[in-house]
């Protein structure tokens, strides 16, 4: 039975539902110690004064770090993917007396067990010298500018032909102003970090996304050399961009740990810390101006987008970057400018750039349909983009008519009556809606090592994630089917700079990245059994050709006569191997990289750092000593689709139905069609998962999500899981998500580009164009609230 | 979380003495709120005491019609009771419509008539706020009010109580059973709450050494014809924009007799007299429905965020009132 696409359980589902999966926050470490943060409590000014005396004084305290006596950082510059970022570079924890938001870091209280920690912390007692904050970009102090460079080194500015002019001369076009609010990612597991020195190597146990990017901003930071720092993180509960960039715990612990002489662990609090110290989605104010024919074929389009950055750091929300490729129209003007406010520094959020610019884009292209009087479906078909309209390349593949097709005949879009606000079910009104959906097709650079043991089983390790998304189960479903095993016959190993280098989890890449690599090994590892057979007199294989020779469920056979057989185990038993290993990387040495979410400045993906080279202190090596991957076959049948001739993207469309209160404004999502063409579908559940995840994020933005900040102070309002709102389950509806299932041979030879980011584009625009559906109402303000209904 | 001490009681003797005139003991049921409270540093009680031993854990109907609620009856229990569901739909409903599964699950009917405000500024022990601290200023009249209230303000405070189980209580004629060193009384449900006024620290009339003991509700034949509708940011697990407790008594297309309350807009929960006034004798139609609905936000008064409110709840009450009198 062919494992690939199976809808397999997840490996590590037992553990995590056993609560017996390790989290960063949950390694027993022995003498361990604890430390809480203090925050400030103003947006701007300097601290004048810390008192620690009465938190010193309480039983169990061991000390206090503070600006006065932590240890100097250094800066840390990213160099690349995999490469790490500190989140803040003009802001290294407990350096300085200046307060550049409310809820910086200000101290770490430092105790036996934990509660001390917390209660010692509340009892610091911090004086300041206020300045006045710029906290709203309504202060006339507030100064919009356009950054030298948008995320991964993008320009701000794009432009093709004279979007403007061909505006004014279009017959029909709208100009409209859409909001987004402050989003943050509220993962289930909080930022945590516990870290322990061994003389001059430190092991630090991590909350992250990219192990090998924080190895090396810590090291960095530190000022030691990366090969003395493991980082080690099995499982994240949940990332979703908060967690590839590095954050303060990460650093704090290792100083704390320096400081008190034993290890200490670090977790951020549910309620205010991980709304300030571990990132955001910025706001944006986006303007979109569209231009068409009376057919709806664009003429011009503009997407005109400003979004906020902190004074420590400058992260870009890049709203219009899907806008670039999305829809053809020969002119084009997409501008972003940001404003420095004294709050929090922003980072990627699931979908950076595109979730609020296509919530943005696609309600504009709903507005020109209602206004051309089109179905806004016909709409889209009419500027479908036949080639990328931002480079002229082809598409490495695309299906986005089908996804249009499958989901327009599932949610019964034909059928709807057009008019808004004209349609009732029992006392409701109902709407429908749809969007397209978009993300980039990302893959950059891995290296897997792999050994097949005597016994039949083999184990497979890469310095990559699996964020919840289920990449210990996919890589597992690649490798049993590569080498030929049953899955309870393999097994991954990821999360730990001990084995060879993975990619971050970031930019939906990660699927795309490994696959390809553990494939190379398993198809190396395979062709060296066999040639071992091949060589063998006492095998059935004897001077069989290689190609002559397959495998499924641990047994090699012989193509042209499966009755002659013999098992992994018998060839290797034989031939006294106790296994066969290998360590291969593979990338496209051409391939540029697009985004990914903890990467603000990819370039080549060539970064030094190749898995071979990682000298790891402490560690027994996992991957293979030799790099076997110069002249791979399998490796060479990997290139040649150079990302300079051809374009990547997925593609998808959300359908959407809506029921609305008459009355009361409320707004229940009743089912959400999503039909993807994201190639080849590795694992049709956890792929399923990723998408309907996407949908769930896309309800909170539409209906209910929204960080608010003080109108007084800056300070945030809704700094909880009670005041800030994520989707329930009484929010769900049904969800159909659907798959084209065609593998996308240019990306690799498995076919699979990345299934995750894509889920949340579009979808929020989808449910919003429901909305107007059914109730003639245009909501540009999210979220949409009963009160902005009625 | 300041250090506390903890302790265990078995019965209501042991935990009115256990109390004795110490003004920072708390006791401790279902925990949904007070732990909270007390992990956020708004709460520092020296001494918790811990109720759940005592034996008021029954629903009983009495000879005369009312029912008698012991104050320990977990919110999930009370909601799913037979003769809740079926007499008193609008509180079991209401109830169905507070939290989430797991705190019905723990919280207890008393504890829901004392839990506090949940205002962002109430919370926020950096921000001023006089609930929490007498004195200080009230954050949320220029702050972000949009979940405050628009009846019962005072300019020393604008929090709202949050409870749903209160507001069919309101509607309800409910007593509240007490006990204390010195005996036992009983407190009308309308007194028990108080308004802000200048001393919005002061939640209601219990005194140190007070014990809940049971909840009454009277017997109200047409409560049987009841509903309890509730406008929120999310389906579930979220307090009230607004909310409406109605009963209505309707012969013959005239309504006879009306309870109506209202949640999410009040600094207490909120009865709507002069609507229920109003309403009786009138016939059950559109027309009544948006005047009595007028007639309960007559004096409401919305801030900066808040304003929306006042129609929000009027059409609460229009769609409760629709839902019992067709």
């Amino acid at each position: 039975m062919d494992i690939i696409g199976q809808p397999i359980d997840r490996k590590d589902g037992k553990l995590k539902v056993t609560g017996t999966a390790t989290y960063a926050a949950e390694f027993p470490l022995k003498n361990i110690a604890y430390g809480v943060a203090v925050v400030s409590t103003i947006s701007k000014g300097h601290i004048e004064n810390i008192d620690t005396s009465k938190a010193k004084a309480l039983k169990g305290v061991l000390d206090i770090m503070t600006y006065k006596n932590a240890m100097q950082l250094h800066q840390f510059s990213s160099e690349g993917p995999g490469s790490g970022k500190f989140a803040e570079k003009d802001l290294l924890p407990l350096q300085s007396e200046r307060i550049f938001y409310n809820g910086q870091y200000i101290a770490i209280v430092i105790a036996k067990n934990f509660e001390t920690a917390k209660h010692a912390a509340s009892l610091v007692k911090v004086t300041y010298n206020d300045e006045k904050p710029v906290f709203d970009i309504n202060q006339p102090e507030a100064k919009i500018y356009q950054p030298a460079q948008a995320l991964n080194g993008a320009s701000p500015k794009t432009e093709r032909g004279d979007a403007t002019g061909a505006l004014s001369s279009s017959a029909f076009s709208i100009q409209e102003t859409y909001n987004t609010p402050v989003y943050h990612h509220n993962p289930m597991e909080p930022h945590a970090t516990a870290a322990e020195w061994n003389g001059d190597e430190l092991t630090v146990y991590d909350a992250t996304q990219s192990v090998y990017g924080n190895r090396a901003a810590i090291a960095g930071m530190l000022g030691i050399a990366k090969e003395k720092v493991r980082v080690i993180s099995p499982f994240i509960g949940g990332g979703f961009g908060s967690k590839g960039f590095m954050w303060g715990n990460s650093i704090l612990a290792p100083m704390a740990a320096k400081f008190v002489g034993r290890p200490v662990r670090i977790v951020l609090d549910r309620s205010e810390q991980m709304f300030t110290l571990a990132g955001r989605r910025s706001f944006t104010i986006q303007k979109i101006s569209l231009g068409a024919d009376a057919n709806g074929k664009f003429n011009s389009i503009r997407h005109d987008t400003t979004s906020e950055t902190s004074f420590v750091d400058e992260f870009v929300e890049t709203a219009g970057v899907a806008t670039k490729i999305l829809y053809d129209t020969p002119h084009l003007d997409i501008i972003q400018n940001i404003v420095r406010l004294n709050k929090g520094t922003p980072c990627p959020t699931r979908a950076p750039g595109e979730a609020p610019g296509t919530y943005a884009l696609e309600v504009a292209l709903d507005e020109l349909a209602y206004k051309l009087n089109i179905d806004p479906l016909q709409l889209r078909l009419t500027n479908y983009a036949e080639k990328n309209p931002d480079d002229g390349h082809e598409w490495s593949a695309k299906y986005l008519r089908e996804c249009y097709e499958k989901g327009a005949a599932s949610i019964g879009w034909a059928s709807r009556n057009q008019k808004p606000g004209n349609t009732k079910q029992g006392k409701y009104l109902i709407g429908y809606g749809m969007a397209t959906a978009t993300y980039p097709a990302n893959r950059s650079k891995a290296t897997v090592g792999l050994k097949l043991y005597q016994d039949g089983h083999a184990v497979a390790a890469c310095g990559t994630q699996d964020i919840g998304t289920g990449t210990y189960t996919v890589m597992a479903q690649v490798l049993a089917d590569s080498l030929g095993l049953p899955i309870d016959k393999v097994d991954i190993k990821l999360g730990d700079t001990i084995y060879p280098q993975g990619p971050n989890s970031g930019g939906s890449q990660t699927m795309a990245t490994t696959g390809p690599a553990v494939r190379a090994a398993a198809l190396t590892v395979k062709s060296k059994v066999i040639k071992m057979a091949i060589a063998d007199k006492k095998s059935p294989f004897y001077g069989q050709a290689e190609e002559g020779v397959m495998v499924d469920n641990g047994k090699l056979f012989l193509k042209s006569d499966p009755s002659k057989s013999e098992t992994y185990t018998q060839v290797l038993t034989r031939n006294k191997q106790p296994m066969i290993e290998t360590e291969i990387t593979t990338n496209v040495s051409t391939r540029e990289p697009q985004k990914t979410e903890s990467n603000p400045t990819a370039k080549d993906g060539n970064d030094k750092e190749a898995g071979s080279d990682n000298k790891q202190a402490g560690a027994k090596k996992i991957g293979a000593s030799k790099d076997e991957t110069k002249g791979n076959p399998f490796v060479k049948e990997d290139e040649g689709h150079d990302r300079k001739n051809m374009s990547f993207h997925s593609f998808g469309a959300h359908f959407v139905k809506v029921l609305v209160h008459p009355l009361t404004g409320t707004v229940k999502v009743e089912k959400i069609v999503s039909v993807m063409d994201v190639g080849k579908i590795l694992n049709d559940k956890t792929a399923k998962s990723q998408i309907m995840g996407g949908a769930i994020f896309g309800i909170g933005m539409a209906l209910m999500e929204g960080t608010v900040y003080g109108p007084t102070n800056g300070r945030i309002v809704t700094k909880d899981l009670s005041d800030y709102l994520v989707p329930v389950h009484a929010d769900m509806p049904i969800f159909d998500v659907q798959f084209i299932d065609k593998a996308d041979t240019n990306i690799s030879p498995i076919g699979a580009r990345g299934a995750g980011e894509i889920g949340i584009t579009g979808v929020t625009a989808a449910i919003a164009n429901a909305v107007y559906h059914a109730t003639g109402k245009r909501i540009r303000n999210l979220p949409i609230t009963p009160d902005k209904l009625i | 979380m300041y250090p506390f001490i903890f302790t265990k009681v078995n019965d209501s003797a042991g935990a009115i003495s256990a109390v004795g005139t110490n003004p920072h003991a708390k006791f401790i049921s279902g925990g949904t709120n007070i732990l909270d409270l007390m992990k956020m540093n708004i709460e520092k009680p020296e001494l918790l005491i811990d109720i759940n031993n005592l034996d008021f854990k029954k629903i009983d109907v009495q000879s005369n019609g009312n029912i008698l609620i012991g104050a320990l009856v977990r919110n999930s229990d009370l909601a799913y009771n037979a003769t809740i569901s079926k007499h008193y739909p609008l509180l079991s409903q209401a109830l169905l419509a507070g939290a989430s599964a797991q705190l019905r699950n723990m919280a207890t009917t008393a504890g829901n008539l004392l839990q506090r405000t949940r205002c962002y500024y109430f919370y926020d022990t950096v921000m001023p706020c006089n609930k929490r601290e007498p004195g200080t200023g009230c954050s949320a009249l220029t702050g972000y009010n949009r979940m405050h209230a628009i009846l019962g303000i005072s300019d020393k405070c604008i929090a709202t109580h949050p409870s749903d189980m209160c507001v069919a209580l309101a509607a309800l004629d409910t007593i509240i059973h007490v006990q204390n060193a010195s005996g036992k009384r009983t407190i009308p449900f309308a007194d028990f709450h108080l308004l802000p006024g200048d001393t919005p620290h002061i939640d209601n009339v219990l005194q140190p050494g007070d014990l809940i003991t049971h909840v009454e509700i009277a017997a109200l034949p047409f409560a049987n014809n009841s509903t309890y509708v509730k406008v929120r940011d999310r389906a579930s697990y979220e307090f009230a924009l607004t909310s409406a407790a109605v009963a209505l008594d309707v012969s013959g297309g005239t309504i006879k007799a009306a309870r109506i309350a209202l949640g999410g807009v009040g600094t207490k929960p909120w009865r709507a007299t002069a609507a229920e006034q109003f309403v009786a004798g009138k016939p059950a139609n559109e027309e009544t429905y948006e005047a009595a609905a007028g007639l309960a936000l007559k004096d409401a008064k919305g801030y900066q965020y808040n304003a929306f409110k006042i129609e929000l709840a009027k059409r609460s009450i229009i769609s409760a009132l629709q839902n019992t009198g067709g």
